[in-house]
């Protein structure tokens, strides 16, 4: 990374957060008083404060998982304050209030310009009303019966979906960091796609969080009823700063008979600076049920920022004919760890599962695959493809691949495929005897390698993350 | 074919060069003029694979000692990207494989950035298709081969007449052909020596770096050097090759020596 943007990366956001808050800020630690309080502030239903709770109850019985390949000191859970309201951003007052660093990452990465102002938090009211773009959407969300919202307007808008689903995929007492986030999540997406129908557009986050703080704890959970179909995109390529370190989202996804859902993240939160101080720790538990028959969830992530990435987004491929499909690229430099990769669960008959991930690592850092393909006894004819492949740059880094096969079914088909590779000095020679340069030949290099995983990311999505791996990676090599 | 009145191409003045410290070469003198074709011999390991490298800027050699100048400019402070676009062009004796990256792609951006720095047009993906379509049939190339990655999975021929291809695209005053001829069957070998001859003009050169005479009997060399332990010990015309064919190397070592 160039000099310029490590600067910018290692310095706090200078326009800083809103600080006039502190009387809907709960002080820091965590008990049931202070989940019950969570709760009383949102003006939640009681069936969802005996939720928490039992979630809450369940996690002092868990202790942090401890196999990741990934070191970071001890987190003291009760020095966090679970609960901020959410809070608008500082507002400026032109694009000339905004850090040039900034501007210039935006120019890179080809933002286009009223996304520039909104991720910025200038106010766009002038040129681009934010608010009204987001009611437009809502609108024609509205005609076609989608519900995209956030999580606290759906637990007051639509109860008995939020009821119905909430915690079918990623049970209270799943995982130490779900169940953490069951407790006291504060918002998120809800996202619902009724019976037949076909998403007329790709559902962003970014139109839905970009006034607001999404909050520590994430909680995002989508429906797609019976032949419905979704793509959703979560996240920016922007690089997003957040005064949190720990974050513990959780995501499920429930697809009914023939529905689809496309979830695509491309995320870029703060790493730490070169030499592994400060970053976010993204321990996220996502996790798509395909309950119905011909059902298919994909998964689509780039995942370049945080300190620490802890993330297996999974399917579990219920119904008959059902497909799962993961495809990822993760990409790590100087010190920052990833223990990312997927888990297929077969259970239907002729279920189908497909898993390409490909991992990038620069600098000092340590970039693992960890992936589980489970073929369960009734799995009649399942079949799963996986393919892991490494890229080492430089060095000083690391690539690990643990991928776990649990066959149950004698007439399964599962197929693993790996490779390592390195770009090396012979390699960029041979572009640069071409008369290619470094950074244009490291950038067609890497995006030759992710190339499978970029044609399932949605148009716009694929251009950005294209721009952003070669930023990321400059003055890494050569 | 030999322009004695023409100014030299390329002028290497007291080479030596270093890779992890270690001498490679000791002091190489060479003049090449527009129109010649020079074949470069020697056992292994006698340095002739690293005299190829330095010239195109192998950023793992280390020029000790000496220059090099390419059309009167001084070479060896180019980056090896800058060397390209000047003209100067390495056929590799191993050409590296690129995975996910289409043949047709990187010969594009090849050809244009090099276009470019020449200030000639560049050419879009049609036009490109079109002009790479007609420059491989010179090298009866499948045109597949634009689909495929860089040299992945190519056969040790098929990745040579990629080599010759992106000589025929780029156009180099100076071309060096580092064991352009092994792992070539006899048919490859008269395709990619046939690809050779055709891009060779009064104008521009040729340097042949080989094991062997066969490749010799195609592409015909007006000058043989003999290359052993770092330095240039005998030069001949091109019945030098046929001898040292015929006796082998040592008898030119122990006369140096």
């Amino acid at each position: 990374m160039s000099a310029v943007l490590e600067n910018l990366v290692n310095q706090p956001y200078k326009h800083g957060f809103v600080t006039d808050i502190e009387s809907d800020v709960v002080p820091k630690g965590l008990n049931e008083d202070v989940i019950r309080l969570i709760s009383h502030k949102k003006e939640e239903p009681d069936w969802l404060l005996e939720f928490r709770l039992k979630a809450y109850r369940h996690w002092l019985t868990l202790a942090e998982p401890a196999w990741p390949n990934v070191r970071y000191p001890k987190i003291d859970f009760q020095d966090i304050s679970y609960y901020s309201a959410p809070k608008p951003k500082a507002k400026l007052n032109s694009m000339d209030e905004v850090d040039p660093e900034l501007l210039r990452t935006f120019e890179k990465l080809g933002v286009p310009m009223h996304e520039r102002q909104a991720l910025a938090g200038v106010a766009v009211d002038v040129i681009f009303d934010s608010v009204s773009v987001t009611t437009t959407y809502k609108k024609k969300l509205a005609e076609v019966g989608v519900i995209f919202c956030s999580f606290s307007e759906a637990v007051k808008e639509h109860p008995e979906l939020v009821r119905k689903y909430l915690g079918t995929v990623i049970p209270e007492s799943d995982n130490f960091y779900a169940a953490l986030n069951t407790a006291v999540f504060t918002d998120g997406s809800f996202c619902f796609i009724p019976k037949g129908v076909r998403c007329p557009m790709e559902l962003s986050t970014y139109f839905r969080i970009n006034t607001q703080e999404s909050g520590q704890f994430e909680r995002t959970l989508i429906v797609a009823e019976e032949g419905a179909h979704v793509s959703y995109l979560e996240g920016c390529t922007a690089p997003k700063f957040d005064t949190n370190q720990l974050h513990a989202a959780v995501v499920e996804l429930v697809a009914l008979d023939n529905a689809e859902i496309k979830y695509s993240t491309v995320q870029n939160w703060y790493a730490g600076d070169k030499d592994g101080v400060g970053g976010i720790y993204n321990f996220v538990t996502k996790r798509g049920l395909c309950k119905g028959a011909k059902s298919k969830i994909s998964w689509t992530q780039v995942e370049t920022g945080s300190a620490i990435t802890w993330k297996y987004p999974s399917c579990v491929l219920l119904g008959d004919d059902s497909v799962g499909e993961f495809y990822s690229v993760a990409l790590t430099n100087h010190h920052q760890q990833a223990d990312t990769g997927t888990k297929m669960v077969h259970i239907g008959r002729n279920t189908r599962s497909t898993i390409v991930s490909k991992g990038i690592s620069a600098g000092k850092s340590i970039n693992s695959y960890r992936g589980l393909v489970k073929i369960s006894p009734k799995a009649e004819g399942a079949r799963n493809y996986s393919q892991c492949d490494s890229m080492l740059i430089g060095h000083q880094c690391a690539a690990s691949t643990f991928p776990y096969i649990d066959v149950q079914n004698k007439s399964a088909t599962v197929e693993h495929e790996a490779t390592t590779s390195k770009i090396g000095e012979d390699q960029l020679f041979y572009f640069s005897s071409r008369g290619i340069g470094t950074e244009e030949a490291v950038s067609m290099i890497i995006n030759g390698f992710c190339k499978d995983v970029f044609t399932q990311l949605p148009m716009e999505f694929a251009v950005e993350a294209t721009k952003l791996l070669g930023l990321k990676l400059e003055g890494s090599v050569g | 074919m030999i322009v004695s009145s023409a100014k030299p191409l390329l002028e290497v003045r007291g080479l030596c060069a270093t890779v992890a410290g270690v001498p490679i070469l000791k002091g190489i003198d060479l003049v090449v003029k527009p129109g010649e074709v020079h074949a470069i011999m020697g056992p292994n390991g006698s340095g002739k694979s690293t005299f190829s490298k330095v010239l195109a800027g192998h950023p793992a050699y280390e020029v000790a000692a000496g220059e090099v100048l390419f059309e009167g400019r001084d070479l060896l402070t180019q980056e090896a990207e800058e060397r390209a676009r000047a003209g100067v062009f390495l056929g590799f004796q191993y050409p590296v494989e690129v995975p996910g990256v289409t043949n047709a792609a990187f010969l594009r951006l090849s050809y244009n950035t090099v276009q470019g720095a020449r200030g000639k047009d560049e050419l879009d993906p049609l036009e490109f298709d079109d002009f790479v379509r007609e420059r491989m049939k010179l090298l009866e190339m499948d045109p597949a081969f634009l689909d495929r990655s860089v040299n992945a999975g190519f056969s040790g021929g098929e990745k040579k007449r990629n080599e010759i291809l992106q000589m025929a695209l780029l156009e180099p005053r100076l071309a060096i052909l580092d064991e352009t001829d092994s792992g070539l069957d006899i048919d490859a070998l008269r395709i990619v020596s046939g690809g050779v001859n055709h891009l060779h003009t009064a104008d521009n050169a040729v340097i042949l770096v080989t094991h062997y005479q066969r490749l010799l009997d195609h592409i015909v060399p007006d000058y043989v050097h003999v290359m052993e332990s770092g330095r240039i010990v005998k030069t001949g015309g091109k019945e030098l090759a046929r001898e040292l064919e015929a006796r082998g190397y040592d008898w030119v070592t122990k006369a140096a020596a």
